[in-house]
């Protein structure tokens, strides 16, 4: 399979990467090269063949339900949550209007 | 007085102990091989203050009598994936630029618990992504080596390729690396030191900028065997904090350190052999298989018949899972924001992707955008995670008849910068024997072998069962043992 330059423009705007008509060009060959190479796992034959869900064997915990039991991911710290934000305003992020 | 930055870990720690040297003067001494090194581009940021406050520490602890760590008075550099609270992580992005973390990484803050300081945040590929440090958005990091053909700069490899830099010139006797398909061991093998990849979920990934969370491992870089059985030991551990994080006892892979190889089996893997193979690492890989046969090994051939398969499908796999982790980078939360005039959210969020990832970032997130898109999702993505299955399968029969596998740790010495960035594909090869340890979880060593004929280094790959860290560890002591490995970068930079 290979893609061209409407099918990028696609696939950029699904990645939420906005990109104009030089780097779509740019980005046709570069990714049919590597969709081109990576055809060959068609050649494998899987019949019967799970696919990989957990490199090791292992199972998933629940924590003990307790609130806040380990304070590095418990709540109350807004102030540590907000601190990296762009924009935040008013104890929340703050982001453009998306209401029309 | 010795150059204490030719000590070692477990040569500094002991030098600490007995009074030999205080901390602060190993931590004073790397800290002036860092500030002098700025050539290499091997630090996004440097904290000499931290180093110095850390070694106060274990030197007041010392004066008061009290048990040292593990890794007391041994000062580190921390690969920039890693978040260190309060000192600036960016994973090398533009997107993550002044990110300053208000948490502290497992993995970092386990070190700083056993004594550790830190020197500094590595550089990195972006995201970890590539294979030559040279997607990071602070620029290239330039090996210490050079070839005694030429004085170009040559790739400290990568994504780990600040780490690989600072041990080898160095600027650190250790440092934190993160292999998702190769990058601790891939350096590690171009820059002359010992690399550790362990079993997938040894070391917490809680604090990691995440880039393939099924395959993203921590380890240490250092420049023996012991030292990475030293930091490993410090770095590992269970975590309720990630979900993968093995619940198992960290062993003392230090104290049983064993090069004695009798009865041990090791593989060598009969599809790793390719067609226009280098002739020096060839000769390299015989050599290392005359090295263990010498430590009282036997040595079998084996053969893992998805070989081929490894690459491309991590080439899939890892774009698939790092699409979906840098969903995260919004422009809302944390980090840049890009917001042109009158855009709406929609718009913001594009924008600022655009302007904050660099171009390998967003090749890998548009494959990964596409390969899980409706209607390619099985084409690709099941039958990567197909293959993977077969590709561990093929491990788990190979350690049928071996204990660990012998390979090549790359298919050629480190090239110069900018000779394979122009095309992607060429770049990716450079795992061709890393990957697959990687696609399987399994533990997986560089050590170094000896240098080519143009002077600049090579490694040996050790691979070896799940949870057998120690058997890894323990064929890498045999080899080097016996590549008695002791050259060194000229110091041009400085």
């Amino acid at each position: 399979m290979s893609v061209d330059k409407q099918t990028v423009a696609k696939i950029a705007s699904l990645a939420r990467i906005r990109m104009d008509d030089d780097e779509l060009e740019r980005m046709v060959p570069e990714l049919n090269n590597i969709l081109a190479w990576v055809e060959q796992l068609g050649e494998v034959d899987c019949s019967g063949v799970e696919p990989m869900t957990a490199v090791i064997p292992n199972t998933l915990r629940l924590r003990a339900d307790v609130v806040d039991a380990d304070p590095l991911t418990g709540g109350g710290i807004r102030d540590k949550v907000l601190a990296n934000a762009p924009a935040p305003e008013h104890g929340f992020f703050g982001v453009p209007k998306v209401i029309e | 007085m010795t150059d204490l930055t030719e000590l070692g870990v477990a040569a500094i720690r002991d030098g600490v102990a007995k009074g030999d040297f205080t901390a602060r003067e190993v931590a004073e001494a790397f800290n002036a091989n860092v500030a002098a090194a700025s050539a290499l581009n091997a630090f996004i940021v440097t904290t000499p203050e931290k180093a110095l406050e850390a070694a106060g520490a274990v030197d007041a602890d010392r004066a008061a009598g009290k048990a040292l760590g593990s890794m007391a008075g041994v000062p580190i550099g921390m690969k920039d994936l890693f978040a260190t609270q309060g000192v600036q992580t960016t994973a090398a992005s533009h997107i993550l630029g002044g990110f300053v973390p208000p948490y502290e990484s497992t993995v970092s803050s386990n070190l700083w618990a056993a004594g550790a300081g830190m020197l500094g945040k590595l550089n990195l590929d972006q995201f970890a992504m590539g294979s030559s440090n040279e997607t990071s958005y602070f620029g290239n990091v330039i090996s210490p080596w050079r070839s005694r053909d030429s004085n170009a700069e040559l790739a400290p490899g990568g994504s780990s390729g600040g780490s690989s830099t600072a041990v080898s010139a160095r600027l650190a006797p250790a440092a934190t690396g993160t292999d998702t398909g190769g990058s601790i061991r891939q350096p590690a093998a171009f820059t002359g030191i010992t690399g550790v990849k362990p079993t997938y979920g040894r070391c917490s990934r809680w604090g990691v900028v995440a880039f393939a969370s099924s395959l993203d491992q921590a380890g240490p870089m250092a420049r023996d065997i012991r030292d990475c059985a030293i930091m490993l030991g410090a770095m590992a551990g269970f975590d309720p904090k990630d979900s993968t994080s093995l619940d198992m006892p960290v062993p003392d892979w230090e104290a049983a350190l064993n090069a004695d190889l009798k009865g041990k089996k090791v593989g060598i893997p009969r599809e790793y052999r390719m067609d226009g193979m280098d002739a020096e690492i060839e000769a390299s890989w015989e050599q290392g298989k005359a090295w263990l046969r010498d430590a009282g090994a036997e040595i079998v051939d084996i053969s893992l018949p998805h070989t081929k398969y490894a690459l491309p499908a991590y080439y899939i796999i890892a774009p698939a899972e790092a699409s979906s982790n840098l969903a995260r980078y919004d422009g809302v939360r944390y980090g840049l924001r890009d917001l042109p005039e009158g855009a709406g959210l929609q718009d913001m969020y594009a924008a600022t992707r655009a302007a904050g990832f660099g171009d390998e970032v967003k090749r890998r997130v548009l494959i990964g955008t596409y390969v899980l898109s409706a209607g390619f999702y099985d084409a690709y993505y099941t039958q990567a995670q197909k293959v993977r299955t077969l590709i561990a399968r093929d491990f788990a029969e190979a350690f049928e008849q071996c204990d660990v596998i012998l390979a090549p740790t790359t298919p050629s010495a480190a090239f110069p910068l900018g000779d394979k960035s122009d095309d992607p594909l060429s770049m990716y090869l450079n795992d061709v024997f890393a990957v697959p340890a990687s696609l399987a979880g399994l533990p997986a060593l560089s050590v170094p072998a000896g240098l080519t004929q143009s002077g600049l280094p090579l490694g040996l790959q050790i691979i070896g069962k799940a949870f057998d860290e120690q058997g890894v560890m323990n064929a890498g002591l045999a080899i080097e043992q016996r590549a008695n490995f002791s050259a060194k970068p000229d110091r041009w930079w400085a």
